[in-house]
């Protein structure tokens, strides 16, 4: 049984390698093929002459072919040069690097209201059937309608004209007040998640609870408590953690939209921002990154659901 | 009674009945086909010129003339609405269509060939499921151009591996099934296997995710054009038109920001609702 886990993993780990080498390539090679001759946004709004466009081809290797500048682009980011931005001139990385700390926070913050909120919801239906169950279902059925946007615009009138109890703009200054500045983004961000994770939490329970694996533990007379968290609890958390892994992967993305709308400078507010203005570098790197953070955290969540459950493995790779 | 019948005799009648015993899907229906209609003939069912200015007016409040207000260019906010449904509605239209047609296309391909052709899809599929939506949709523009096209585009590229995932999975297990070997036995061409007989097996599943699917680009499309990368003012696209009445937020008039809100979150709601009734019925057809 564990070795044949371990190649599982293994083939994991190599089929992760492989889409990230994929998806490189084809984010590279989308931006590199796009209509549009870079020299004129490397020349900054000036109409270039002909010896500065001879010049910025040169600098930025433009004539090499298109697999050259590929292979040149990817051992650069391997080796930390993330390029040069088209519209600030200044590197990719020095643009990154002060917004990860408070995209990173959002994304975190958000991450623990969805847990606790949303799992903590799912069990209490499973658990409290009746008229807790329909509250929450209620809840939940109006929660997965409602995106970002729309809690935002909500929270920042409410809060921002009506009860004034928390900042709407902007992200504060150390970290007490960066929470302070957070919450509300974090909030509009994970009301959608939190009614998410609340319905699969909920659905896996109620799915372990009618197996007979469970009616066994009880009928044996074993305390309540203890068939709850062993049998039903542990039985329930592969698909839930699945689903939280790919939640969390894909909030990154998302939290661009609260970032805009709170007015917080971070990765996903300098993606948007880079897209709007074809600022190309940006994207490639931004993307690529965005995917690999994607790809490694399903990757992550795929081995600890290996952990806690082989099965799993073993029918996914036979599916 | 011959294949054929059985699968397609059993669609529509049980899910009529069933609905009809639910009210909250009869009202989700009612709202839905509301929706519809706005999209078609809003324009026309407009009380003003959606981009025309009222400059004695800006950002009024609720009234009789202006029954949603006007924005902080003196525009009826009602108008407004009504002509961006469209825009509104289409979008996501388009990515549930493009997404389900080649999604439904490559899974079926893939698990009837199996072999190579199931390998290279299957591992091409991985990939674009590896790149988030809005990721996607964000490169598109960076690549084209702000507007509604490249993120159409790309969202019906990115959810088409949640389609194609699932109708692999339903086909692998249709066709193992004996009625499939039988029409390979009497020498039943695979085309027509596969449009005659597989198609209409997993038509159930499939409508049920494209519901669903419907529901998520709303919100991913509403989501690029509040960020300003999707549909251009003064065009009035919900996402649009709820990202310009942000600031007017602070100073008391939420309408400009709160009714094209409210219509993208009833419209999701009430498609998310029938994308449930739908589930429970193809898990029904299933069995």
């Amino acid at each position: 049984m564990t070795t044949h886990v371990i190649r599982q993993l293994a083939g994991k780990l190599g089929g992760l390698l492989l889409t990230l080498l994929l998806a490189s390539i084809v984010i590279f090679f989308a931006v590199a093929l796009t209509p549009g001759d870079p020299v004129t946004a490397l020349a900054g709004g000036v109409r270039p002459t002909p010896e500065m466009i001879e010049a910025i081809r040169a600098e930025h290797h433009l004539d090499d072919p298109v697999w050259m500048q590929y292979l040149r682009w990817v051992g650069g980011v391997l080796h930390g040069d993330l390029g040069d931005s088209y519209v600030y001139g200044t590197s990719v990385a020095s643009l990154i690097a002060p917004r990860v700390g408070i995209s990173a926070l959002l994304v975190g913050y958000t991450v623990v209201l969805i847990t606790i909120v949303g799992i903590g919801s799912g069990i209490l239906a499973a658990v409290r059937r009746r008229r807790t169950e329909k509250a929450i279902l209620l809840g939940t059925s109006l929660g997965v309608a409602m995106p970002t946007f729309v809690v935002a615009i909500l929270l920042i009138w409410v809060f921002g004209r009506v009860l004034g109890w928390f900042p709407v703009y902007g992200a504060g200054d150390g970290f007490v007040d960066h929470l302070y500045h957070l919450t509300l983004p974090a909030v509009s961000l994970s009301v959608l998640y939190i009614a998410y994770m609340s319905r699969i939490t909920r659905g896996a329970i109620v799915a372990q609870q009618d197996a007979e694996h469970v009616d066994t533990a009880r009928v044996r007379g074993l305390p309540r408590a203890h068939v709850f968290r062993r049998h039903v609890l542990l039985n329930a958390s592969p698909p839930i953690l699945s689903v939280s892994g790919a939640t969390i992967a894909g909030l990154i993305a998302v939290s661009a939209v609260a970032e805009q709308a709170f007015g917080i400078s971070g990765i996903g507010s300098l993606l948007t921002e880079a897209a709007a203005r074809k600022d190309l570098p940006v994207v490639q790197v931004l993307s690529l990154l965005l995917v690999a953070v994607f790809v490694v955290l399903n990757a992550v969540v795929d081995v600890a659901v290996a952990i806690i459950d082989p099965d799993t493995v073993k029918r996914r790779s036979n599916a | 009674m011959s294949i054929a019948q059985l699968t397609r005799g059993r669609v529509p009648a049980p899910a009529r009945r069933a609905a009809g015993r639910d009210p909250l899907v009869v009202a989700a229906a009612v709202v839905a086909s509301a929706i519809a209609v706005i999209a078609v003939a809003g324009p026309l069912l407009a009380p003003y010129d959606p981009n025309q200015l009222y400059v004695g007016e800006v950002s009024a409040p609720v009234s009789l003339d202006h029954p949603f207000g006007t924005d902080d260019l003196g525009r009826d906010v009602l108008s407004r609405v009504l002509a961006g449904a469209g825009a509104s509605v289409v979008g996501p239209v388009i990515v549930v269509l493009l997404s389900t047609l080649v999604g439904t296309a490559v899974a079926v391909l893939s698990a009837w060939f199996g072999g190579v052709v199931d390998g290279v899809s299957t591992r091409l599929v991985e990939v674009i499921f590896a790149i988030p939506g809005l990721v996607l949709a964000v490169l598109a523009v960076a690549m084209f151009g702000k507007g509604l096209v490249a993120p159409v585009v790309a969202l019906s590229i990115a959810y088409m591996p949640i389609v194609s995932r699932l109708v692999r999975a339903g086909a692998r297990t249709e066709l193992g099934k004996p009625y499939i070997a039988a029409l390979r036995i009497q020498g039943v061409g695979s085309p027509t296997i596969c449009v005659r007989h597989l198609l209409p097996a997993l038509l159930p599943s499939i409508l049920a995710q494209a519901t669903l699917g419907f529901g998520y680009a709303m919100l991913d499309l509403a989501a690029i054009s509040f960020l300003g990368l999707g549909a251009q003012p003064p065009a009035s696209d919900w996402g649009v038109m709820i990202a310009g009445g942000q600031p007017a937020l602070l100073n008391g008039a939420p309408e400009q920001s709160m009714f094209p809100a409210l219509l993208v979150v009833v419209t999701v709601l009430s498609v998310n609702i029938l994308g449930a009734r739908v589930t429970s019925w193809a898990e029904g057809a299933d069995r």
